[in-house]
C-alpha cells in the first residue's frame, strides 16, 4: 500500500499553497521536470540552500537579471552541484558552531539532471556521499541531456531515440541500458535513497520530507518526463510518469538504512509497450525490442521486490 | 617582534593558514603542495584549529567546496599544483566571476607533459587570464605573511576577488627557513572577520550564478574586471599596513640595486634572490645592473614598471614558462606590450629557464648577462627569445 | 517591470552578478506563448485541487469560493490541468488573437 492511496484526490488539498518556485520560468508547456522542482521547494520550504548544476532547470529558471529562486540558489557548473553543497553545507556548520550564524536547521540540496548525475556528476556525487554530509541530492531525471539539445546519457533508456542514438538503419537507439543510480547511490550506504515521480505529488513530497530530516546524505532520483524530448504531447506528462510506474519500468521506493520498501504498488503490471507506445522516441521499436524492455523490466522489478 | 622558528615553509604556509582562522579546507593531495594540507589536517584533528577539513575527491571539486563553503560565508582555504590547477581550470574562472574570496596557495609546478612534478611557472601562467589577484612569494616568510595578506585584501569590500599566492614548489615547499609569526594579536589587527556582501541564507534569499545571454555577458565582464584593476590601491594599502604592524614591507615590485643600472633582470617567485647574489657579483666586476623581482602579477603593475625600466637600456627577462608557437615566455610578452608606447624602449633578451625545477645557479644567470650583450651587440632589437641550457639548442 | 538585460549598465550589477530580488521571474510573462487557454465549467469541479498540484507553472489558483482558475499571466497553454482533471471539467480552447 503505498504512502497516500493516488485515488484519494483531496489530499492535494492539503499541501501548502506557497510556491519557493515562481512562475515565469521558462520551461517548456508541460515540463513535469518543472513541476517536480515546484514540489521539492513546496515539500522543503523557506529553510533550504541549493546548489544546482548546470541543466534544463537551471536556465529556465536563471536567466539574469530573473530569478525563479525563492530560496538561497547557487549555480557553479555542470558536474559540481554536490561539491558545491559539500561545501555550503560545511561552511554553514562550522559558521554555526563558531557562533557567527544563529543556529538553526537549514536543508542543504544538490540538484542536477541525469547527465549531471550519471555521468559527469558521479564523481563529485560519490564524493559528497562518501564524506556524509548532510544533505539532499536529488536527480531530476528526463533521460538524456535535454538541456543542449536531446543528446543521451547513461540514463538515456534502451532503445530511445536522441540526437546521438538516434534510430538509424543500422543501430536502432540506444544499445545500452539505464544506468541504475539509486542502486549506486544506496552501494554507499547512506541512510536513506528513494525514487519518485511528480505523477504521484504526495509519495513525493513525503519521500523529499522525509529525506530532510534525516542525518546525513539522502538521495532521490525523480523520473521527469520531458514532452520536448520524450515526443508526446504536453499534456501527456503526468500520464506518461504514471504508467512508467504502473508498467514497472520506473519502480517508486525507499531505501532506509539498507531497508527496501515499494512506496507505491500499482498491482499488477501494465505491458510496457503501454508506455512505450506514447512516445516518439520509442517510435521505431519493433516486437524483438519491445520483447526484450518488457522481460528486463520484470526481471529488475522482481529483483526489487525480493531485497 | 614574533616567535622566530626555523619550520619547513609548508608547514609554516598551514601555521598561517591556522593564523588567519579559516573556516573550510578543501584538501587534495598533489606533490609539491601535500605537506601544506597534512599539516592542516593533523591542526584540525588535534583540536588546534577550528575548521571543517574536507578531503575532497578531486581538485575540481577542491574548488567547488571552497565556492559553496564561501558563498555561504566562511572563510574557504584551498591549495593545489599544477595538474590540480588545470583539473579545477573551468572554476577557477567562474569563483573570480562570481566573486567569491578563496585564497589559494599555488604551489608551482611544471605542467604535464611529460609528467614532471618539479617546479616551473607553466602552472601559474595557464591561469594568466583568469580573474584572480596573483602575487609571487619569494621566501618563506613572504608566503607566511601574505596568507594573512591574502585574506585582508580578497576579502575587502572594495575588492571582494579571489588571491593566489604563488610559492616555487620544493624549492620554497620543501625547505626550512626562519618564518617569524604573528602575535595573535597583531592577526585580530589585520584581519577582521569575513563579512561578504552577498550570502547564501534563507533570511536573504539570492540567486548566484545565472545564465549571462549575450545583452548582459559583456556588462558582467567588464563588471568583474574593473574590481580587479581597481583592487590595487587596497593591495598596496594592505601591504603597507602589513609593514606597520610586523616590520616588513611589501610593493608590487621589488628593487635591487637598480636605480641606475643600464641591465635589468626581471624575475618572479624565488629566482629572485638567486639573481640578487649574479647581480652582485657583477656589479663586483663593475658591470652595471641591477634586478627587478615582480611580486604583484594580476592585477598588472603597469606604472610600477614603467617607472623602474625608465633609464635602463637592456632588460634580461627570466620566464620559467613558455607560450608555444608565441613569443616566448609570458612574463616577457606582457612586458614587451606594457612598455610598448614608452619613448625609451629597452632591449629585452628573454631566457626560458627552469622548467621542471632544473637547476639554474648564480654562474648561469652571469652567462645569460653575456648572452643578452652579445645579443644586444649583434642583433640589436631583436625581440626573440632563448631557451636557456638546453642541449641540443 | 525591472531592468532587463538590455538596460542594465555594468556598474548597476550587483557584486558577482549575483540577483537579490528573489523570484523576480514572476514579472515575465509566459502567458504569451501559449496558443491554447484552459476554461473551467465549475459545474463539474468538485474543488480537488488536482489541476492545482500538476501545474509546473504555478499557474492555477484557488479562488475564494474554493474553485480553481488558471492565472493568464503565466499559463502556457500546456493542457495538463484539463487532462488529468478527474471529472473533465477542464477544457482546452483556442485563444483567439
Amino acid at each position: 500500500m503505498g504512502i497516500l492511496e493516488p485515488t484519494n484526490v483531496y489530499a492535494y488539498k492539503l499541501i501548502t499553497k506557497k510556491d519557493y518556485f515562481a512562475p515565469g520560468h521558462r520551461a517548456c508547456q508541460g515540463c513535469a521536470e518543472a513541476l517536480a522542482v515546484r514540489l521539492v521547494a513546496k515539500a522543503l520550504g523557506r529553510d533550504t540552500i541549493v546548489a544546482s548544476a548546470t541543466g534544463c532547470m537551471e536556465i529556465i529558471s536563471s536567466p539574469l537579471p530573473f530569478t525563479s529562486w525563492r530560496v538561497p540558489w547557487i549555480h557553479v557548473a555542470f558536474e559540481n552541484a554536490a561539491a558545491v553543497a559539500s561545501g555550503a553545507e560545511a561552511g554553514m556548520k562550522v559558521l554555526m558552531r563558531k557562533g557567527k550564524v544563529p543556529k538553526k536547521k537549514i536543508t542543504f540540496l544538490a540538484m542536477a539532471g541525469d547527465g549531471g548525475t550519471s555521468d559527469i556528476g558521479i564523481q563529485a556525487l560519490s564524493g559528497a556521499l562518501e564524506r556524509g554530509h548532510d544533505f539532499i541530492y536529488i536527480c531530476y531525471d528526463n533521460e538524456a541531456y535535454m538541456n543542449t539539445g536531446i543528446q543521451r546519457s547513461s540514463s538515456t533508456p534502451y532503445g530511445a531515440s536522441t540526437t546521438t542514438s538516434p534510430a538509424g538503419k543500422v543501430i536502432p537507439g540506444q544499445t545500452t541500458w539505464k544506468k541504475n543510480v539509486p542502486e549506486i547511490a544506496a552501494a554507499h550506504n547512506i541512510p536513506y535513497v528513494a525514487t519518485a515521480c511528480p505523477s504521484y505529488p504526495i509519495d513525493l513530497i513525503e519521500k523529499v520530507k522525509k529525506a530532510a530530516k534525516i542525518k546525513g546524505p539522502a538521495y532521490i532520483h525523480i523520473l521527469s518526463v520531458c514532452p520536448t524530448g520524450w515526443r508526446l504531447l504536453p499534456e501527456l506528462s503526468i500520464k506518461a510518469g504514471r504508467l512508467a510506474v504502473e508498467t514497472g519500468v520506473f519502480p517508486l521506493y525507499e531505501v532506509e538504512d539498507g531497508r527496501y520498501r515499494i512506496t507505491v504498488d500499482t498491482g499488477e503490471l501494465r505491458p510496457v509497450n503501454d508506455y512505450l507506445k506514447i512516445q516518439g522516441r520509442f517510435r521505431h521499436l519493433d516486437e524483438s525490442m519491445i520483447a526484450k524492455i518488457q522481460a528486463r523490466v520484470v526481471q529488475e522489478y522482481e529483483k526489487l521486490k525480493k531485497r | 617582534m614574533g616567535k622566530r622558528i626555523g619550520l619547513e615553509v609548508s608547514l609554516s604556509a598551514a601555521e598561517a593558514v591556522k593564523m588567519a582562522n579559516v573556516d573550510c579546507i578543501a584538501a587534495y593531495p598533489i606533490t609539491p603542495q601535500t605537506h601544506i594540507v597534512e599539516h592542516l589536517s593533523e591542526l584540525v584533528n588535534d583540536g588546534v584549529l577550528d575548521a571543517e577539513f574536507i578531503p575532497v575527491e578531486s581538485e575540481h571539486s577542491a574548488m567547488s567546496v571552497s565556492a559553496g563553503a564561501s558563498a555561504v560565508g566562511a572563510r574557504a582555504f584551498t591549495c593545489t599544483s599544477s595538474q590540480g590547477l588545470a583539473l579545477m581550470n573551468e572554476i577557477v574562472h567562474i569563483v573570480a566571476s562570481m566573486r567569491l574570496p578563496v585564497v589559494m596557495i599555488l604551489a608551482n609546478r611544471s605542467m604535464s607533459g611529460p609528467i614532471s612534478i618539479w617546479n616551473d611557472h607553466t602552472d601559474v601562467m595557464s591561469i594568466r587570464d583568469c580573474g584572480w589577484i596573483q602575487v609571487f612569494a619569494n621566501n618563506g616568510q613572504e608566503v607566511f605573511d601574505h596568507v594573512l595578506f591574502g585574506y585582508r585584501v580578497a576579502e575587502s569590500h572594495d575588492v571582494m576577488l579571489p588571491l593566489i599566492i604563488n610559492m616555487d614548489g620544493f624549492i620554497l615547499t620543501h625547505v626550512i627557513e626562519p618564518i617569524e609569526f604573528w602575535e595573535k594579536e597583531q592577526v585580530e589587527q589585520y584581519l577582521p572577520d569575513f563579512k561578504p556582501i552577498h550570502t547564501l541564507h534563507p533570511d536573504k534569499p539570492v540567486t548566484m550564478g545565472g545564465v549571462g545571454m549575450p545583452s548582459i555577458f559583456s556588462e558582467a565582464k567588464v563588471a568583474q574586471d574593473e574590481p580587479l584593476k581597481q583592487s590595487k590601491s587596497t593591495i598596496i594599502s594592505a601591504w603597507k599596513e602589513l609593514g606597520d604592524i610586523v616590520g616588513r614591507y611589501y610593493n608590487p615590485i621589488e628593487t635591487y640595486r637598480s636605480e641606475d643600472a643600464e641591465t635589468l633582470f626581471i624575475t618572479q617567485g624565488s629566482y629572485g634572490e638567486t639573481v640578487s647574489l649574479a647581480v652582485d657579483e657583477l656589479r663586483g666586476d663593475g658591470i652595471s645592473v641591477g634586478l627587478i623581482m615582480d611580486r604583484l602579477w594580476r592585477p598588472f603593475p603597469f606604472d610600477e614598471f614603467r617607472k623602474v625600466t625608465g633609464q635602463a637600456k637592456n632588460l634580461i627577462v627570466i620566464d620559467r614558462a613558455i607560450s608555444y608557437g608565441g613569443q616566448g615566455g609570458p612574463l616577457a610578452i606582457d612586458l614587451r606590450s606594457v612598455l610598448y608606447k614608452e619613448k625609451n624602449q629597452p632591449d629585452i633578451a628573454n631566457f626560458i629557464c627552469g622548467l621542471a625545477g632544473r637547476d639554474v645557479t648564480i654562474g648561469d644567470f652571469k652567462t645569460m648577462y653575456h648572452k643578452a650583450m652579445k645579443k644586444v651587440k649583434e642583433h640589436p632589437r631583436e625581440e626573440d627569445f632563448e631557451y636557456y641550457g638546453v642541449r641540443g639548442k | 517591470m525591472g531592468k532587463t538585460k538590455t538596460d542594465l549598465t555594468w556598474q548597476e550589477l550587483e557584486v558577482g552578478a549575483t540577483i537579490v530580488t528573489p523570484g523576480n521571474a514572476a514579472e515575465y510573462k509566459s502567458g504569451d506563448w501559449r496558443s491554447m487557454r484552459p476554461v473551467v465549467d465549475n459545474k463539474k469541479c468538485i474543488k480537488c485541487g488536482t489541476c492545482y498540484i500538476f501545474c509546473p507553472d504555478a499557474a492555477i489558483y484557488e479562488t475564494a469560493e474554493g474553485f480553481f482558475e488558471a492565472d493568464l499571466y503565466y499559463c502556457k497553454g500546456c493542457g495538463i490541468c484539463a487532462h488529468e482533471c478527474p471529472t473533465q471539467a477542464i477544457e482546452m480552447v483556442e485563444e483567439e488573437e
